[in-house]
């Protein structure tokens, strides 16, 4: 009993451990650059001579990588889900859906490893005609890609949880399968496989490997998809992997992008808690 | 309960009690359709489940107009029996063998589309199972998976009322559906049903999840729609096959478990007079 306390015990005092160093450490970076400037600056370089700060590109990245995985992502795993729980035979849905949880334990090493050697050369360079092989869109699409089986996994489970006896009143008014799973089936799920989105786009935000093996690690505020940029954890990764000396402006600058990155995940957590908590209620 | 009740159950059949119940016979007459009166004509059915015989042979014809009550001790396939009428039986996995003719046609015969057959019979289930949506859509949802266009508003509210509902809810039709009670849910799910206009409702013990006060407005609903419905009722309940059934049919079950119709005909006959010693033990309340 006291064992297992502690235990659960370890799990908090570690989170807020984490909290609290990213705030002390934070501290002193924005002691030296205003926080205004870290928000709105749209340069970041800040292991130049002439140090800028401004987060905006860093940002702009996450934001755009993960928002272009989950367009991968999403209609993807939302339709195999409905595969899955409306469609496929028992056999099937009995093969398929261990397999994408193998898919799920893939290292994201060997998903960043994946986009830089076929993706981005095999696919988007012919197509695209790209210069360089390390881009956003080739990133994105592998991010995608290995988002799919927790789209596939949290939208079947919400889809499943819908009330059997909902689809036999639909099917018994004269609806087809499609129709049931459209117009009763999502509908009823539908906070559900929202949260599941959510919950990809939060592990899309804080996914590092990836992007740091293939987006190119460029800090770089543009919306095209065949540049090069450089997300918040790539940067993380850059300098705590690098050889930036400790107690430098540009060390502490680590944990106020981390800070950042902690509180985007954050909200958009807690925002697919809600949400699921939502949707339980409705079938209470 | 069922044994301490009985005496009213013949109470309620003595020649003075005046309930209307053939008056059924006078509505159908003219509109009889040439060749068969039968809305549903079961021949030789068997229904399984894998290979589990639910149902034997079974052998019902349900004529025009009015309320047919099935009825039988539980595990003995009156619920498989409704659910073969609208080819739901084999949604579950189901299979079925024999016939079952709808309007003169079998409805297994191979090339008849079973979700165009379901839009036209109603089904009520057990438990209330509305759309988790507003009391409007969960209306409109038959008329708009089958292409309906343009103002729904007239067939909502004619549906209803004739649902007994209009008056409860007509100030909140936006509101959802799942905020009614469990009474007003269920005659929700008859308005949903009487919107697609069915030749035909099938109710599956429609009040087993409900109060008796629910139930009771479930039963008038249903007296009052056999003036223009041919429904077909499942109950576990014989007082309510009793008040609320023009026919019955009687199903029990052998000891393989598969179901068997030992009996069918006028409600007042079969509760005061049955002709099978099996009727009357169950009516009696001896089993089942």
């Amino acid at each position: 009993m006291l064992i297992l306390f502690l235990c659960a015990l370890l799990s908090i005092v570690t989170t807020v451990g984490i909290v609290l160093i990213l705030l002390t450490e934070a501290v002193p970076f924005f002691n030296e650059v205003s926080i205004l400037k870290f928000l709105s600056g749209k340069e970041w370089a800040p292991l130049f001579s002439i140090k800028s700060f401004g987060v905006l590109p860093l940002l702009s990245a996450t934001a755009f990588i993960a928002g272009m995985a989950l367009l991968v992502a999403f209609p993807i795993g939302l339709l195999t889900a409905i595969y899955l729980s409306e469609y496929a035979p028992g056999p099937v849905r009995a093969t398929v859906k261990p397999t994408l949880e193998v898919l799920a334990g893939i290292p994201t090493v060997v998903y960043g490893f994946f986009a830089i050697t076929f993706i981005s050369p095999v696919i988007i360079r012919p197509l695209f005609q790209t210069e360089s092989i390390f881009n956003a869109i080739s990133a994105a699409t592998a991010m995608g890609v290995m988002l799919i089986p927790m789209v596939v996994s949290l939208s079947d489970d919400a889809m499943r949880a819908v009330p059997s006896n909902l689809r036999e009143g639909a099917h018994a008014l004269g609806a087809n399968r499609f129709q049931v799973s459209v117009r009763v089936v999502v509908p009823a799920a539908l906070s559900g496989i929202v949260a599941a989105g959510l919950l990809a786009l939060a592990r899309a935000v804080g996914e590092t490997m990836i992007v740091t093996i293939a987006a190119g690690g460029i800090p770089n505020l543009s919306y095209n998809p065949f540049d090069a940029m450089q997300t918040m954890t790539a940067f993380i990764m850059e300098v705590a992997m690098g050889d930036t000396p400790r107690g430098t402006v540009e060390y502490e600058s680590i944990f106020a992008v981390g800070l950042m990155l902690f509180v985007s995940t954050l909200v958009i957590n807690l925002l697919a808690q809600a949400l699921l908590a939502k949707f339980r209620e409705v079938y209470e | 309960m069922v044994i301490s009740q009985l005496p009213n159950l013949k109470e309620m059949f003595k020649p003075s009690h005046s309930r209307g119940v053939n008056a059924r016979h006078v509505v159908t007459e003219p509109e009889q359709s040439a060749g068969t009166d039968n809305v549903i004509e079961v021949e030789h059915l068997n229904a399984l489940y894998g290979d589990h015989l639910a149902l034997r042979d079974i052998n019902l014809p349900i004529s025009h107009k009015g309320v047919t009550a099935v009825i039988g001790p539980s595990g003995c396939g009156k619920s498989t029996l409704v659910r073969c009428l609208n080819r739901m039986h084999e949604m579950a996995g189901g299979r079925v063998e024999g016939r079952v003719l709808f309007e003169g046609e079998d409805i297994y015969h191979r090339g008849v589309d079973a979700v165009e057959l379901r839009s036209r019979i109603g089904m009520v289930f057990q438990k209330p199972n509305p759309f988790p949506k507003s009391i409007f859509e969960n209306v409109a949802f038959g008329l708009r998976i089958n292409g309906r266009r343009g103002s729904l508003m007239d067939t909502i509210e004619r549906s209803l009322r004739r649902a007994a509902l209009w008056d409860e809810v007509k100030d909140r039709l936006n509101k959802n559906a799942l905020a009614l009670s469990g009474g007003q849910q269920q005659r929700l799910c008859i308005a949903r049903a009487l919107a697609v206009e069915p030749e035909l409702i099938l109710m599956d013990e429609p009040c087993s999840a409900l109060d008796p006060m629910a139930t009771l407005a479930i039963e008038e609903l249903i007296r009052s729609l056999a003036q223009e419905y041919t429904i077909i009722i499942v109950t576990h309940n014989m007082q309510q096959a009793a008040r609320v059934s023009d026919e019955t049919a009687f199903l029990t079950m052998d000891t393989d478990r598969a179901g068997y119709l030992v009996e069918h005909g006028q409600t007042r006959q079969i509760f005061t007079n049955p002709s099978d010693k099996r009727t009357e033990d169950y009516i009696t309340g001896r089993f089942g």
